[in-house]
């Protein structure tokens, strides 16, 4: 049993079957994870590459620890500070890095489709840690991980994602993912902020967040991304707080409990306020602490297939 | 294919077995027994079973563990695998353990359990038992405690355990592969 595809460019390519695989593995990572020795040496041959073109926290320190965990060795490389400034190609960049006999690939990189021009040019296994605008496939992996964890399982429920659509590569991985699986998903949030057409993508589409609330069971909601947004969508934060922010009070509105989730980073008091977030209904964390497990199965799951050029 | 055990033979070192883990760990106030995932599990659930049998004690600890992420063929080009459960609910330190497998064939597995084992602590001694041995295969220093047969093989040989609760027989076979 092992996955259909030899990299993790996006959830788009997976099949259903892979998914599943993916979690039954980090099952077992998840349980290496609560032992006193929380290492195994699976991968103790393997050298990975953590490529960051791109800012990141938590991705970047959950697939370093991911990979650590396996015993593979890491280098790590971000953009500032690197020859990347001295004008060098992406193409470039990897291929001198590569030529140090590299096995795995982690990279993040603010142009949609850079994980697949990469993957058509080296041998390594590539893993997608976001691209731009396009996908961050390991963030949904770990988020219907989560809502799998929560709620037993993911099939037939109704998740919404909240907020900025248009700029987010984890809503789009998310409805792949979610779709994938069999839950319903609907994208709620101002109607500059969701791409038109999104329905073909099997979402639905609502404006109104109080009516996305009352439909779901799992709220994710996402954080406005103003470093994607070249032009004005809606007039102010306080704005879109008071119209699409989630309290308290809306929460306790409706007649049952939902979870709530976050990718992180949260804007505290713009998407999410910390009555919510810090509440015993927000899995936030846990998605944190997933992530470390879901990164683990797929980094080992890549490990035995080296890519092939065709 | 030649029968190794058939039904009625499989029941008596299964009986013999049990009894020599009785003989040398009276009481099992510091034993624990760890069946070694996915097939040796079969073997140590049948062992654990007649153990409660023969000494009428129900809190005998009983683990299984996992061994996959310690293997050292990972990328030998074999195909990756999906790791089963590990499920050891007790500590191990200062204990006797009695490792379980089915077959010991070059003992590499056995290697990747202790291993593993070690990861949950440092057990007092481990033991090995198997069903069936295949002696001159052994590419690592490794020898079981505990023996339901000894077999000599060829590499292009296998041996093959039918279980009742899967596979609907007690067998014990050995087949040219070809």
């Amino acid at each position: 049993m092992s996955l259909s595809v030899k990299h993790l460019l996006g959830i788009k390519e997976l099949q259903a079957e892979d998914i599943h695989t993916i979690f039954r593995t980090a099952d077992n990572f998840k349980q290496v994870l609560q032992r006193p020795i929380k290492k195994v040496p699976a991968l103790r041959d393997t050298t990975v590459a953590n490529i960051f073109f791109e800012n990141s926290t938590r991705t970047r320190i959950s697939f370093e620890l991911a990979e650590k965990r396996l015993s593979a060795d890491v280098v790590n490389f971000s953009a500032s500070g690197s020859s990347v400034s001295k004008g060098e190609t992406l193409i470039d960049t990897v291929h001198n890095i590569l030529s140090m006999k590299v096995d795995m690939v982690v990279m993040r990189h603010s142009a949609s489709g850079a994980p697949w021009f990469l993957s058509r040019h080296t041998d390594a296994a590539i893993i997608n840690a976001g691209d731009g605008i396009n996908e961050h496939p390991t963030q949904a992996l770990l988020d219907a991980f989560s809502i799998r964890e929560r709620l037993g399982n993911v099939q037939g429920k109704r998740i919404a994602i909240i907020g900025d659509i248009m700029h987010s590569r984890v809503a789009l991985s998310n409805i792949y993912c979610l779709n994938k699986l069999g839950a319903e998903v609907m994208v709620a949030g101002p109607p500059t902020l969701i791409p038109k057409h999104i329905e073909e993508l099997g979402v639905k589409v609502e404006y109104d967040v109080k009516k996305a609330l009352a439909w779901c069971e799992v709220a994710n909601v996402l954080r406005i991304q103003l470093e994607r947004q070249h032009k004005p969508l809606f007039s102010t934060l306080r704005e879109y707080a008071l119209f699409y922010g989630i309290n308290r009070q809306m929460l306790d509105a409706l007649e049952k409990e939902i979870v709530v989730m976050h990718p992180g980073p949260i804007n505290r008091g713009v998407e999410l306020n910390s009555d919510v977030a810090d509440s015993n209904q927000s899995i936030i964390l846990d998605q944190v602490q997933n992530g470390v497990a879901i990164r683990m199965a797929v980094i080992y799951l890549l490990s035995g297939k080296k890519g092939e050029l065709e | 294919m030649k029968t190794l055990l058939n039904n009625k033979q499989l029941d008596i070192t299964l009986q013999r077995l049990a009894h020599q883990l009785v003989e040398n760990h009276l009481g099992f106030k510091d034993t624990v027994i760890i069946g070694i995932q996915p097939r040796g599990v079969w073997l140590s659930e049948r062992i654990f079973s007649i153990l409660k049998s023969i000494t009428g004690k129900n809190d005998i600890d009983y683990g299984k563990l996992d061994i996959t992420f310690y293997r050292d063929d990972i990328h030998q080009g074999n195909e990756i695998q999906v790791p089963s459960q590990t499920d050891i609910p007790f500590s191990i330190e200062g204990k006797n353990v009695v490792l379980v497998d089915d077959v010991l064939h070059t003992g590499r597995t056995i290697r990747s359990a202790m291993d593993a084992l070690i990861d949950f602590g440092r057990p007092a001694n481990v033991e090995l038992m198997v069903l069936i041995d295949r002696r001159f295969s052994r590419e690592l220093p490794i020898q079981p405690d505990y023996v339901g047969q000894t077999v000599d093989t060829i590499l292009s040989q296998k041996v093959i355990v039918y279980w009742k609760e899967k596979d609907k027989k007690d067998e014990v076979v050995l087949i040219d592969k070809s």
